[in-house]
């Protein structure tokens, strides 16, 4: 803190004013958490953590809940959604920095931005009357008659495919994660010094030979970083996925078949949650949601300061 | 600066008071199977009595925890609390419209209240036993038709609704089985089959499918002109969801006001029953004694002049003994 200001009236105010404004938001999230766990209390001492989180049971009329099929749903979507996004999310940041030209950076960059500001119930329901019909109809049948035969690959495209389900769900998610992928890859891909990239075109690399040897090492956490924040992102998306995921509780190993994630059993069932062990184990399961969510923030700020101190040394 | 602050507090102190001798408001919250029919009716009502009905529709779960915690002055709910829980939580309840529930099927061919189904082969694909179209059971249901080899893709709600309630209890009645894996529930653990959010999801899923069948609202099956069946009834008749068989199931159903009017209507023994449907229900509480007084001149008023509406909007007007057994309920309770 700057040690001029320590008289001054107006600056005094000013600071406790932005403390007060920071510590809030800490109080808010301890507030939350505290509001989790205290609303899932029941859900906790009847199921305990193991059985709770090992449990594909999902049984309103019977009271038995486990959040198995929930959280694997979440994860299947998760990360196939980065598979797709951050290819193409890595693409669009090396056009934009090192290969478009000046008059088309300026376009493509309001685009990506745009992508991210459209509201996710709008994805849903592209998705559900754009994307599933042309998913259903034309890409997984496609893919089922080129994977069919192929051990280890086959069984992912099993079942009818409707474009309702794991694999749909997960390109929409992955359309709306690839905006923050791709921004924080152009940014750190700006951080590669410009005389780095220019001594190796002098010794006459070409763009492929400067991008892949140059400009990816030294990015590289910084991209990482970057997907792991998106990680957090798809972790929590809920209306777009509700759309077009079929909300079915179970475990299944093909991709073309319905799924229910955290956030979706939430939307879906809070609403008509009746009895109490019900309403609190969708609280336990928001509770579970919030850990996730943490430890991918905290590993993906954990690569981010890394990275940044490399650059900075 | 202290004569604006005082000029502003005495104007909101004048404004408040007018607007609370305006208008009196009824507060209700819950199910938002009943939010267009309540809402047409609060719309007519005020214009008449100049009394304003302020209505959540946030779901019937919503809407028993609202009156339960007596934050407003009416719950409305799709699924009947029974008498002991009505008793724990000082509630009284009673039925206000009916609607109905039908099964859509989308194979090609096939048009709206064509394909015959029973309780039977519903429990078994539901279940997911009953695999194909052109199974025995569904052939010997319906001769006439040429079912092809196809398999069925289920769909029901993911969201909790009372629908599911409806539709699951009507299995649950007819078929030990699924008494035995399912049971009757707003959300349930669905054997088999994709969820849609929303009757708007199931009807998307199933059009989208292909061989499927589902279940929605029956206004919404109308509106839509979706491909619903015809059903197999308690009484052993094949009967086509419309008004008729609706009130036909409210007639027969054996609502009583000494257990609260606690009923599904589903399975009702009438011969021209339709065996799908259920009363969405009003929940007061025994000790708010002039909120209640408020809803049921509300709910009276409705009764006497609200069933053209009600019909205009697909729901079915409760039955005049019933109105009248409702009337004495009320009158019993002291609201009335």
């Amino acid at each position: 803190m700057p040690v001029s200001s320590r008289k001054n009236p107006v600056d005094v105010t000013f600071s406790a004013i932005t403390a007060v404004a920071s510590f809030s938001v800490i109080v808010l999230v301890v507030g939350i958490l505290y509001v989790l766990f205290s609303e899932s209390s029941l859900a906790i001492s009847k199921f305990g953590v193991w059985h709770f989180l090992s449990s594909t049971d999902w049984d309103p009329v019977r009271e038995s809940f486990g959040a198995l099929t929930n959280i694997y749903g979440t994860v299947v979507t998760t990360i196939l959604s980065l598979i797709i996004a951050i290819p193409v999310a890595i693409g669009i940041a090396i056009f934009i920095t090192e290969i478009s030209p000046n008059f088309l950076k300026g376009p493509i960059g309001v685009a990506i931005e745009l992508l991210a500001a459209i509201p996710s119930i709008i994805y849903g329901m592209w998705g559900l009357f754009a994307l599933s019909p042309i998913m259903g109809n034309y890409v997984e049948p496609f893919l089922q008659k080129m994977t069919t035969g192929i051990p280890l690959v086959a069984f992912l495209f099993q079942g009818t495919p409707m474009g309702i389900d794991i694999l749909t769900a997960s390109v929409i998610l992955s359309i709306m994660i690839i905006p923050f992928t791709a921004s924080i890859s152009r940014d750190s891909f700006n951080l590669t010094p410009p005389i780095v990239k220019e001594s190796a075109y002098a010794v006459g690399a070409t763009k492929w030979e400067v991008v892949k040897n140059v400009v990816l090492p030294y990015s590289k956490l910084g991209v990482f970083g970057g997907a792991v924040l998106s990680l957090g992102r798809a972790l929590g998306e809920t209306m777009a996925v509700a759309f077009v995921l079929g909300n079915d509780h179970k475990i299944t190993s093909s991709l073309l078949d319905a799924a229910a994630t955290i956030t979706v059993t939430l939307a879906n069932e809070f609403v008509e949650a009746d009895k109490d062990i019900y309403l609190s184990s969708l609280f336990y399961l928001a509770l579970v949601l919030f850990m996730m969510s943490f430890i991918t923030l905290a590993v993906a700020k954990f690569f981010l300061i890394r990275a940044e101190r490399r650059f900075s040394r | 600066m202290k004569k604006i602050i005082g000029l502003v507090l005495s104007v909101a102190l004048i404004l408040s008071f007018g607007i609370a001798g305006a208008a009196e408001t009824i507060n209700g919250a819950g199910s938002s199977f009943a939010y267009p029919i309540y809402s047409a009716w609060a719309y007519d009502y005020q214009k008449v009595t100049g009394v304003r009905l302020n209505y959540q529709s946030i779901g019937s779960g919503g809407g028993i925890r609202q009156i339960t915690e007596r934050t407003v002055d009416f719950g409305a709910s799709d699924l009947p609390l029974s008498p002991a829980e009505l008793k724990k939580d000082g509630l009284i309840q009673f039925p206000a419209v009916i609607g109905g529930v039908v099964p859509i099927v989308n194979v090609p061919g096939v048009k709206p209240d064509q394909m015959r189904l029973d309780s039977q082969t519903m429990c078994r694909i539901y279940l997911g036993e009953l695999k194909y179209w052109d199974d025995p059971q569904l052939r010997a249901l319906n001769p006439a038709m040429n079912l092809p080899h196809k398999e069925i893709t289920v769909v029901h709600r993911s969201d909790g609704s009372g629908t599911t309630a409806i539709f699951t209890n009507y299995l649950d009645q007819t078929c030990p089985e699924w008494k035995k894996k399912v049971g009757t529930g707003v959300s349930v653990k669905w054997p088999v089959g994709i969820g849609g959010k929303g009757s708007e999801g199931v009807t998307n899923y199933v059009r989208r499918a292909g061989y499927s069948v589902g279940y929605v609202e029956f206004a919404y099956a109308q509106q839509n002109r979706l491909s619903y069946t015809q059903l197999k009834n308690p009484a052993g008749h094949f009967v086509s969801p419309n008004f008729l068989t609706f009130e036909n199931a409210a007639n027969t159903a054996d609502f009583e006001a000494k257990n609260d009017f606690d009923l599904m209507m589903t399975n009702a023994k009438g011969a021209n029953a339709w065996p799908i449907a259920g009363g969405t229900f009003v929940l007061l509480a025994r000790d708010k004694k002039d909120a209640s007084m408020k809803t049921v001149k509300f709910y009276d008023w409705a009764f006497k002049n609200g069933d053209n509406k009600a019909k205009e909007l697909i729901y079915v007007p409760l039955p005049a003994s019933l109105k009248n057994k409702i009337r004495a309920y009320w009158k019993a309770n002291g609201i009335y």
